[in-house]
């Protein structure tokens, strides 16, 4: 797919989170907006999967978990857009009944979810029994994940990622959101994460980074890093990324992780989100 | 005259290790993980001959219990083994959201459950753990009485779709159940027919209960046994049927009064049939270090303590 295309998808994207969350006046546009541009080229470009046959198992496909679950609306929008459920159904997201639970979850069934997430740090280890799974069934294909970086103060994670390395789980490649803001403010403040990619590369983890709002960048670390895959170590991309990314006013602050913008406020943001593929 | 025929002494966790070894002989989908305890899981065997579907993964039980719901994408049935405190309070909110919530195929397999794991003392003896795991939406319980039945329930679990949390032991015990007992998920077995009271008991204090009943035939008692293997779901039709008959009822079990196999049953007498009830359990309060059989008496849950709670509930008939 064109970069064009992808990035067009990528506004409609934009527009969906602010008009889904404004609706039910809750659920999280900042991290959404900020891996909007990621999970639109990974679903539109990257991965090989089966949005039209959606099979819990995954078997010969590549399986995606979204660790850092509040960012739903994202999530929603591009399985949506890219064909696993109706883009109508973003309608229902966080409304009673629905199966657009306020964080992902599989109880409802809905198509494109494999695993309940919301409660941080367990996407990572759910991933690497996938990739495990996928190697005993002699499936070639990978396992992605994506995480906040304030998702990474969770003790989980650091099990998940000593044992990836010890294991050599090499068919698994883990994005972390590094917008360095979280909901009680600044990762740096509220406690720092160090340097983060030699955390990784001491952890024996194979360290990409990258802009994580240029697509042409995305697209080429992504393959970049899927060529280092079966090479006996998982693989983590640290991506940059600015929490509200195509929103001004969000941009800058964590005020927008957790919190929906009024009917005016919406407004202008989608003043700025001109590309539309058609509003559901 | 109450008799058993006897089929030796084991540590019900012997019957985990046997029946997982044999899941990995006659189920290819079977895989299992162990958090640094194989040995003390009886995990050895599986891990020996299937090594490639078996995954050590270290001191880590909440990694393990996200791989485990994550190896079921793909097909698996994973086995997780570890302590019994290790499998559920430590673990609790792993198994919440990525198995119970997530409707994953995941059998949590506990040993080293209650008091009975002796001389390490409170920190390691769960007490609560029936109650954590019962109140988890979507998920199953299993309390298998002997080594015969942990290996047969082991077993016919793999074949349950669905989360699972499947509790044994440390101490040998005596084996009653038969070698070639049929398991099956929530249909309890009445071990011992009788007209005076019921004594509804899991694990270990079953075969206490057992012993109860031939004190209490001395006495000119007639208890009727419940082997209740399985706290969720219930078998509330084997327990009125009972109930109906002897009208008061003992819950007997290796566990805190609160949250245990006693308050699923009084749940259903409120609702169903109200007569009396004694609980025989841990009442609120930690273990200590010791030997099992010390640690039953001190606390509570041996045999002498269901032939007196006995008599409390049938003083309590109208």
């Amino acid at each position: 797919m064109e970069n064009k295309q992808l990035e067009e998808i990528a506004s409609q994207v934009r527009r969906d989170i602010v008009r889904m969350v404004t609706q039910v006046n809750s659920g999280h546009p900042g991290g959404s907006l900020g891996c909007t541009d990621f999970l639109t080229v990974l679903y539109f470009h990257h991965m090989k999967h089966q949005p039209k046959d959606f099979s819990m198992d995954g078997i010969n496909e590549d399986v995606f978990y979204l660790s850092n679950g509040h960012i739903s609306p994202v999530w929603y929008s591009v399985l949506a857009r890219s064909g696993y459920f109706p883009v109508e159904d973003l309608g229902s997201f966080r409304r009673l009944g629905s199966k657009l639970q306020g964080h992902p979850s599989t109880d409802k069934k809905l198509p494109g979810i494999r695993m309940a997430s919301g409660s941080l740090g367990q996407g990572l280890s759910c991933a690497i029994g996938t990739a495990q799974a996928k190697k005993l069934n002699n499936d070639d294909r990978i396992v992605y994940t994506l995480h906040g970086d304030g998702e990474l103060q969770e003790g989980q994670i650091w099990e998940a990622a000593i044992y990836a390395a010890a294991k050599k789980v090499d068919n698994l490649i883990a994005t972390i959101d590094y917008n360095g803001r979280q909901i009680d403010g600044d990762v740096e403040d509220v406690m720092s994460l160090g340097n983060l990619a030699q955390k990784w590369i001491a952890f024996g983890w194979e360290v990409l980074e990258m802009d994580g709002h240029n697509i042409d960048e995305i697209i080429k670390t992504l393959d970049k890093a899927k060529s280092m895959t079966g090479k006996g170590k998982p693989i983590v991309i640290i991506m940059k990324t600015e929490m509200g990314q195509g929103v001004d006013y969000m941009v800058g602050t964590h005020k927008w992780h957790g919190s929906a913008p009024n009917e005016e406020q919406l407004q202008a943001a989608l003043l700025q989100l001109t590309e539309t593929l058609g509003d559901y | 005259m109450i008799e058993f025929e006897i089929f030796g002494n084991k540590d019900t966790r012997s019957g985990f290790g046997e029946g997982l070894h044999e899941l990995g002989k006659t189920n290819p989908n079977v895989v299992a993980l162990c958090a640094d305890l194989i040995g003390s899981l009886k995990m050895d065997a599986f891990k020996n001959d299937f090594p490639e579907r078996f995954f050590q993964v270290g001191i880590a039980e909440a990694n393990m219990m996200g791989m485990a719901a994550g190896l079921t994408v793909g097909g698996k049935i994973p086995f997780t083994g570890t302590f019994a405190n290790f499998s559920t309070g430590r673990v609790y909110d792993q198994i919440r959201q990525s198995i119970a919530y997530s409707h994953k195929n995941v059998k949590i397999c506990a040993s080293h459950a209650g008091l009975t794991l002796g001389e390490d003392g409170a920190t390691h003896q769960i007490l609560e753990d029936i109650g954590m795991m019962k109140m988890l939406p979507n998920m199953t319980v299993v309390v298998p009485a002997d080594f015969n039945q942990t290996k047969q329930a082991t077993i016919a679990i793999a074949d349950h779709e669905g989360p699972v949390y499947l509790r044994f032991g440390r101490p040998v015990m005596p084996i009653f159940i038969k070698p070639d007992a049929k398991f099956v998920i929530g249909k309890a077995d009445v071990l011992v027919e009788g007209s005076d009271v019921t004594i509804v008991a899991c694990g270990h204090l079953v075969w206490k209960a057992i012993e109860a009943a031939k004190v209490l035939e001395e006495k000119g008692i007639k208890a009727e046994i419940i082997n209740m293997h399985t706290i969720k779901p219930l078998d509330v039709d084997t327990l009125l049927k009972s109930i109906s008959k002897t009208k008061c009822v003992v819950t007997a079990e290796e566990h805190m009064i609160n949250g245990g196999l006693g308050d699923s049953v009084a749940q259903v007498l409120i609702q169903k049939m109200l007569v009396p009830q004694e609980y025989v359990g841990v009442n609120d309060s930690f273990g200590e270090s010791g030997t099992p059989m010390e640690l039953m008496t001190k606390y509570g849950i041996d045999s002498a303590n269901i032939v007196e709670t006995a008599q409390k509930a049938i003083a309590r008939k109208q």
